[in-house]
This record gives C-alpha cells, sequence and structure tokens, in this order.
C-alpha cells in the first residue's frame, strides 16, 4: 500500500529545517493584538508590518460596534448559503455599498477573497471559453481558473505584448475571451502596466477582470483600485476583490455593469456551496467601506508611510522586488536558509514581517515582505527602517541581534 | 515534411537544460517535474519557452496529463501538425 502522505517527505523536512532556525514562520501564533499596528508575539510587543490591514481600520470603534450589534440581532452565523437561508438583509446591504464604492451597477458578496477570485472566474467562464493569466497570478486566480474547465494560456508577467502574441496565436477559437490582472501583485508589490494591456484589449477584444485584493481601497482617487488609478476603469468589465485587507473583515467580492451579471449567483459554485460570510463579519465590512469614503485622507496617509519605508529601505541599499512604491514592500534575500535567519532575527529584534518562499513566490525569489499601514506612524516605520538596517542591510547582522 | 518526434525530444531537451540544474539525463520516460524535481511553477515556465520555440498554445489544462517527456513530444507534435 502506498502511504498517501509519503510525498510530503521532502516537505517536512524543509519545515523542520525552518523550525531548527527558531519561530515557526508558516504558523505563527499572534497572542494578542494591541492594535493594528502592534501585537504581542512569543510574549513581546512586536511591529506588525506584515498584516496587509493597509488601512488600519481592524480595531475601528464603529465597526467594531457594527459587528457587535450583528451578533446581538442575526447570531453568529448564517448557516446556510446564499442560495438557500444564508442570504440576510446585510449581505444585500453590504453589495449595495461596493457596487457604490465602486460605482458598478451589481456587486456580488462570497464568503472569503479566495472564493471571490474561484467564484468570478468561474462563475464568468467555462469549458468552451479561453481564460488568459498572468504567470505571477495569486493561487486563488489560478484556482479558479482550473475550477472554471477553461482553456487555461498563461502570458509572461506584466508583458502585453507577450499576451497580444498568445491571444494572436488563438485567433478562430470558439468562446469567449477572459483576460485576468492584478491591481497589486501580492509578492513583488508591483502592478499591471494598464495602458499596454488596454491597448491590446483595443486590439483584440476581450472581457477584463481586474483583481483589486491590494488595491482596493488604496489605489485610485476614489479608492477603486489600480484601473481608476490609470484612468481606464471603464474597461474593467469585472472587478474582484476581498474585505480582509482594506477592509479589515473577511470576505470577498465580485462587481460589474453587465446586465447578466446576477446570473453569476446561479453559476458559480463557490458562491452556491458554501455559507454565506457571518453577520457580524459582513456588518464590519459594511462600516469600514463607509469608513474608506469618509476618510479619504487614510489612502494619502498610507501613501506617506510607503513612500517613506520604500525610501528608507533604498538608502539602506536593500535590494526591493519593485521599483514603484506601494504598500507591498519585498526585500530580496540570497537563499532561503539565509532568509530564514534574517526573518527570525526581526522578529526577535520587535518587527513582524512576512516571509515568503518558492513556489509561493515568482522566479524563484526569497522574500521578506512588508505590508504598510496607514495606521503605522512615522516613528513606526523608521523604527522598521532601523531594524532592517541592522539584521539585513548590515551583512546580515545577526550578531548585532540582543 | 513533418517534425520527426526524436526532432522534437532533442529540441524539448534543450529547452529543459536551464531547468535541469541537476543535470539528469533526459530520455522518454523522464518525468519532468518529479525527476528533475521542479516545482509547478518551474514546469509552467519552461512550458511557456516550448510554446514560444514553436508558436504553439499549450493550455495549462493539458497539463496535468503531461508528465513524461514523450507526453511532451506527442502534445507539441499534434499542436504542430
Amino acid at each position: 500500500m502506498t502511504d498517501l502522505l509519503d510525498k510530503f517527505g521532502p516537505h517536512m523536512e524543509r519545515y523542520e529545517a525552518m523550525m531548527e532556525v527558531g519561530t515557526d514562520a508558516l504558523g505563527l501564533v499572534n497572542e494578542k493584538i494591541l492594535s493594528p499596528t502592534r501585537g504581542i508575539i512569543n510574549g513581546k510587543e512586536t511591529i506588525l508590518a506584515g498584516t496587509n490591514n493597509y488601512m488600519g481600520v481592524t480595531l475601528d470603534k464603529t465597526c467594531i460596534e457594527a459587528g457587535k450589534k450583528a451578533l446581538d440581532d442575526f447570531g453568529t452565523g448564517t448557516t446556510g448559503s446564499r442560495i438557500a437561508n444564508g442570504t440576510y438583509g446585510l449581505h444585500r446591504e453590504l453589495e449595495s455599498e461596493i457596487a457604490s464604492f465602486l460605482d458598478k451597477k451589481h456587486a456580488i458578496v462570497f464568503s472569503t477573497g479566495y472564493v471571490a477570485n474561484l467564484g468570478m472566474i468561474a462563475g464568468v467562464a467555462g469549458p468552451k471559453d479561453t481564460i488568459y493569466l498572468d504567470a505571477d497570478s495569486h493561487s486563488s486566480i489560478y484556482d479558479g481558473c482550473t475550477l472554471s474547465g477553461a482553456r487555461l494560456v498563461r502570458f509572461r508577467h506584466n508583458d502585453a505584448n507577450d499576451l497580444a502574441k498568445r491571444l494572436a496565436r488563438s485567433k478562430g477559437e470558439e468562446g469567449g475571451r477572459l483576460v485576468v490582472l492584478e491591481g497589486i501583485y501580492s509578492m513583488f508589490g508591483d502592478r499591471a502596466p494598464m495602458d499596454d494591456f488596454i491597448a491590446v484589449k483595443k486590439e483584440f477584444g476581450f472581457q477584463l477582470m481586474m483583481d483589486e485584493a491590494h488595491s482596493f481601497g488604496v489605489l485610485g482617487p476614489n479608492g477603486r483600485g489600480l484601473a481608476e488609478e490609470a484612468g481606464v476603469y471603464d474597461h474593467a468589465d469585472f472587478v474582484v476583490g476581498t474585505f480582509s485587507k482594506a477592509l479589515g473583515a473577511i470576505g470577498g467580492f465580485g462587481a460589474g455593469d453587465h446586465p447578466f451579471f446576477d446570473a453569476i449567483r446561479y453559476h458559480s459554485r463557490p458562491y452556491m456551496f458554501t455559507a454565506s460570510p457571518s453577520p457580524a463579519s459582513v456588518a464590519t465590512a459594511i462600516e469600514a467601506v463607509k469608513l474608506l469614503k469618509r476618510e479619504p485622507e487614510r489612502r494619502e496617509r498610507l501613501r506617506e508611510n510607503s513612500t517613506r519605508l520604500f525610501d528608507g529601505f533604498k538608502a539602506l541599499g536593500l535590494d526591493l522586488a519593485c521599483d514603484v512604491v506601494s504598500p507591498v514592500i519585498a526585500v530580496k534575500c540570497k537563499d532561503e536558509p539565509s532568509t530564514i535567519a534574517m526573518w527570525n532575527a526581526l522578529l526577535d529584534a520587535g518587527v513582524y514581517v512576512n516571509i515568503a518562499l518558492p513556489p509561493g513566490t515568482p522566479i524563484n525569489t526569497c522574500l521578506l515582505r512588508c505590508s504598510v499601514s496607514a495606521a503605522h506612524s512615522f516613528d513606526d516605520i523608521d523604527q522598521i527602517i532601523d531594524l532592517f538596517g541592522r539584521v539585513v542591510a548590515g551583512g546580515h547582522g545577526l550578531d548585532q541581534q540582543g | 515534411m513533418s517534425t520527426s518526434d526524436k526532432e522534437i525530444f532533442d529540441k524539448l531537451s534543450g529547452l529543459l537544460q536551464k531547468f535541469n540544474t541537476k543535470n539528469i539525463e533526459l530520455t522518454e520516460t523522464t518525468d519532468i517535474s518529479t525527476d528533475l524535481n521542479i516545482d509547478s511553477v518551474a514546469v509552467m515556465d519552461f512550458i511557456m519557452e516550448v510554446e514560444d520555440a514553436y508558436d504553439i498554445d499549450i493550455p495549462l489544462n493539458v497539463l496535468s496529463d503531461t508528465r513524461t517527456m514523450k507526453d511532451l513530444v506527442k502534445v507539441v507534435q499534434s499542436e504542430i501538425g
């Protein structure tokens, strides 16, 4: 008999090698959350610089009060899917808020951001269609594409000419064509060159889905994401995003103007066959959307913080994964052992960042990935720069730790 | 005149060299992922090189059934055929 888990042997060896160095980077425990930018980890107060909590709304009083009220009024969970008993007034209200925020006619709420990509991609594309996806797409996009049964063609990352070449090859295929792009790519923090892609869209004709998971609330004059910032918002046929970053909750959405948009509700398995998001989570997301509308200055604050961290890292001579400032700022490291060692040293010194290793990263890169929050103070940012300077830039100065 | 399987195999072997960091000898039965110990992303990157070398599309859906060099030769042969 073949033991089903035998194949994981090499993975466990890799994991054990990581554990020998220090803390479990893949199962880090936040013992207490003190603020959107501070937590207790390993019994010690730590600056949180890897939480994707871009707008710092997780502990906002109005959001928390709305969540508590929803718990009181509607209970802990919906115990059903959206097409059965799992649609409450709150879900409809959130859909309406999201549609209004995005200036799209329709929006659908999903249970997580991951599920939103699965639900939207498999909801709009089917076996007769072709999906063109960027090579560096998030796993949820890959998985949504697989679930759709569509013909899947991968193009080189952020390379509109490469997409054009592949579209040209496929002339004559039956079915629709969907291109999926991300506003901010989660690992490197780089963004799609929208003008180039829209030129290809005009030449070849396809429908465009923008995954604005990391750019919703962050980019654009109204926080609608990269397509808005680039001035090509009308070309975003579908917008997908998550509540678990700028909105500080959990859940995801898809939005669009198509008159048949609501048909996705009856064709998308990830929408139909999972429980709807809990009332408390939906209620906090509603308040968070309102808050982002009410306080656009948070976007400006995030931009300032991101620029400060980016410039600080540049001044240290760190090798950054991307040349454009965004709230995702990733430092390239030499190899897996040194990345793990530096991650532990940073944690010991009082700052939590994400560790990102292949194959979860593009081109076999090992990264120490920071995500900036509007809630960080300049002092926080300066401390992060200082600690990176001591640990990472200082010749991997692990001996400088206390 | 059609391209022979041997010609395709040789061309694929050449394209695969930069991913075959351990210099494992390639045969028809070599499993591109497990025998060469390269991850799924690297396999997809290699396939992109193959697509460009032949100016064809090899949709990702086809890859789940394409494990060995012989399988891939067959896929390329059918696409260029």
